[in-house]
């Protein structure tokens, strides 16, 4: 099986059906399913999600960037500081950045105000983090190769055509 | 008050297309989900639209060259001889609009009057009144499903007579999928050598080619010279609407085609070649990921035609699948009408494609994979329906 194929494909939609999958890739039902459990059990497949556009709901919620600067530790290197970082709850996204940073770190909050203060009281003081900017984000555009509301018209195609 | 007897008996007496009757049947049908359309359902990558974008802009906006723009010639050069490994040069390519251009201009050129051009059928709907506009005489040869729809030697070798002037084909094929690989062309190659017949190749589909590449007649040196190649940027690139095509062939032939492309067309819309040297450059990577698309969609549709008691085959070729309904003891038209009306799908009838496509309907799967589903669905409450009724 193109494994590379299956995963393209559920990448883009985590709720096709194994049936589906199956005929998708001219495989049986059953060596869909089981390779779907051996890419979960190995970690390559970490999760299903579903992308939403939380603008659009009265939810209060907001996203911020955090550049963060730190010192790496002797043998850890960046590892340790890095989890103490990702294990708060409202992390979404950890990376460790080439260039001016050490991390990237998207973080949720409901207000700007509870963002500022996990910032102020959680991330900065924790030991190896040498300095933070944060950036708030006003609108999210396209998400994980979505694009959440697009100004292009859906064009319909004649009905039938030669 | 017009008098048609005066006119032009050639168009007088051409029969409207199967598939403009069927449109006008599918248009009057509320909530039809359709499986119909001859082009692809992506939008152009953003790359090239970008690039007519900024040709607006710069006010690109004049007549080219007739040729068409030398750097888009010079392009579209490099790229058949990455994909395909054809060599030809800037004097060997007429950019045309679409290849439905390079399809009445090539005929015009080439035919005398009665001469005779082997056309494969079923096949696409405008080859045979293109030619006989242009006063030459359609001999039909049939694609059979038995043979994967390829061209048979012996089949071609029985329609060659001393009229024989040229031969049109179309692989991969609208309707069937059918493709030829290089050593089914190197039976027929000899035969074509021998008779001196034009190839008007028309390889509008060959970027959709799923197992292995697409293998150009134009790669047989031996007949090179007689080969005139069509392609283009519609089913490639997703283009079908900016109307763009280009023909390839022996350069004499290129400067006698010019001459009719110059007086009747001028050149091909300039917004769409400058978007079209993007394509070229900087969009092979669409090109791939497109044609994974067709491809999964392909095998799903095949694979829920099959169980839904269709019988179907893998096309290798284009975005369609022609499975036979004789079964269902329904000509194509009926079967085709009554799934539109009582089901609300709609495909095509194979007969729009020539008698030979009597028997078969062309189902398209330039569509996601949701919209074919439903219509599958559709199509196997129809079939369930008219088994109960026998």
């Amino acid at each position: 099986m193109e494994t590379l194929r299956l995963l393209n494909i559920i990448e883009k939609n985590a709720r096709a059906e194994i049936t589906d999958l199956a005929a998708i890739l001219n495989e049986t039902e059953k060596d869909v399913a089981d390779k779907l459990t051996d890419l979960e059990t190995a970690n390559i497949i970490c999760g299903y999600h579903t992308v939403i556009n939380w603008d659009k709901t009265n939810t209060e919620r907001v996203n911020a960037i955090i550049e963060v600067k730190a010192i790496p530790e002797r043998e850890t290197g960046y590892d340790n500081i890095a989890s103490h970082i990702y294990k708060y709850p409202e992390v979404e996204t950890c990376y460790l950045m080439s260039g001016s940073c050490e991390f990237m770190v998207i973080v949720k909050g409901k207000t700007m105000q509870e963002v500022a203060n996990f910032v102020g009281r959680k991330l900065a003081p924790i030991q190896g983090v040498a300095g933070t900017t944060t950036h708030f984000m006003l609108k999210c555009y396209k998400f994980e190769g979505v694009v959440l509301e697009s100004e292009e018209e859906k064009n319909e195609r004649m009905l039938i055509t030669p | 008050m017009i008098d048609v007897k005066e006119l032009n008996p050639i168009v007088v007496n051409c029969p409207p297309s199967g598939i403009r009757k069927f449109f006008d049947l599918a248009r009057a049908v509320e909530g039809v989900i359709s499986l119909g359309v001859g082009e692809p359902d992506f939008p152009t990558p953003w790359d090239i639209r970008e690039e007519a974008i900024v040709a607006i802009e710069k006010a690109k906006t004049f007549y080219t060259p007739n040729q068409g723009l030398p750097e888009l010639r010079d392009e579209i050069c490099n790229y058949v001889k990455r994909r395909f490994d054809l060599e030809y040069t800037r004097e060997n390519v007429l950019v045309t609009v679409g290849g439905s251009e390079a399809i009445d201009i090539i005929f015009r050129t080439l035919l005398c009057d009665g001469d005779e051009v082997i056309v494969l059928t079923p096949g696409y709907v405008a080859y045979e009144p293109c030619i006989k506009l242009a006063r030459g005489i359609p001999v039909c040869v049939e694609l059979k499903e038995e043979n994967n729809f390829r061209l048979m030697k012996e089949d071609l070798e029985k329609a060659i007579t001393p009229k024989t002037k040229a031969i049109l084909m179309n692989f991969p094929g609208n309707p069937t999928g059918g493709i030829m690989r290089k050593e089914d062309y190197a039976e027929i190659i000899p035969l074509i050598k021998q008779h001196g017949l034009y190839v008007v190749s028309d390889e509008i589909y060959a970027e959709l080619t799923y197992e292995g590449t697409h293998t150009s007649i134009a790669a047989f040196d031996e007949i090179k010279d007689h080969v005139l190649v069509i392609n283009g940027f519609s089913k490639a690139y997703s283009m079908t609407g900016w109307r763009l095509g280009y023909i390839l062939a022996d350069k004499e032939l290129i400067a006698l085609l010019n001459k009719v492309h110059q007086y009747a067309i001028m050149c091909a819309p300039t917004i769409s070649q400058y978007a079209a040297i993007a394509a070229l450059r900087r969009c092979d990577e669409e090109v791939v990921q497109m044609k994974q698309s067709f491809e999964q969609r392909r095998n799903f549709l095949v694979n829920s035609l099959n169980k839904i008691g269709l019988e179907t085959h893998f096309p290798e070729g284009a975005f369609y699948v022609f499975p036979c309904i004789k079964s269902t003891g329904l000509t194509s038209d009926e079967f085709c009408e009554r799934l539109l009306k009582e089901y609300k799908v709609a495909v095509v009838p194979g007969s729009a494609f020539g008698k030979e496509g009597e028997g078969y309907i062309r189902i398209s799967y330039a569509y996601s994979i949701e919209q074919i589903k439903v219509a599958v669905e559709r199509i196997g409450l129809f079939l369930e329906s008219l088994k109960e009724n026998n």
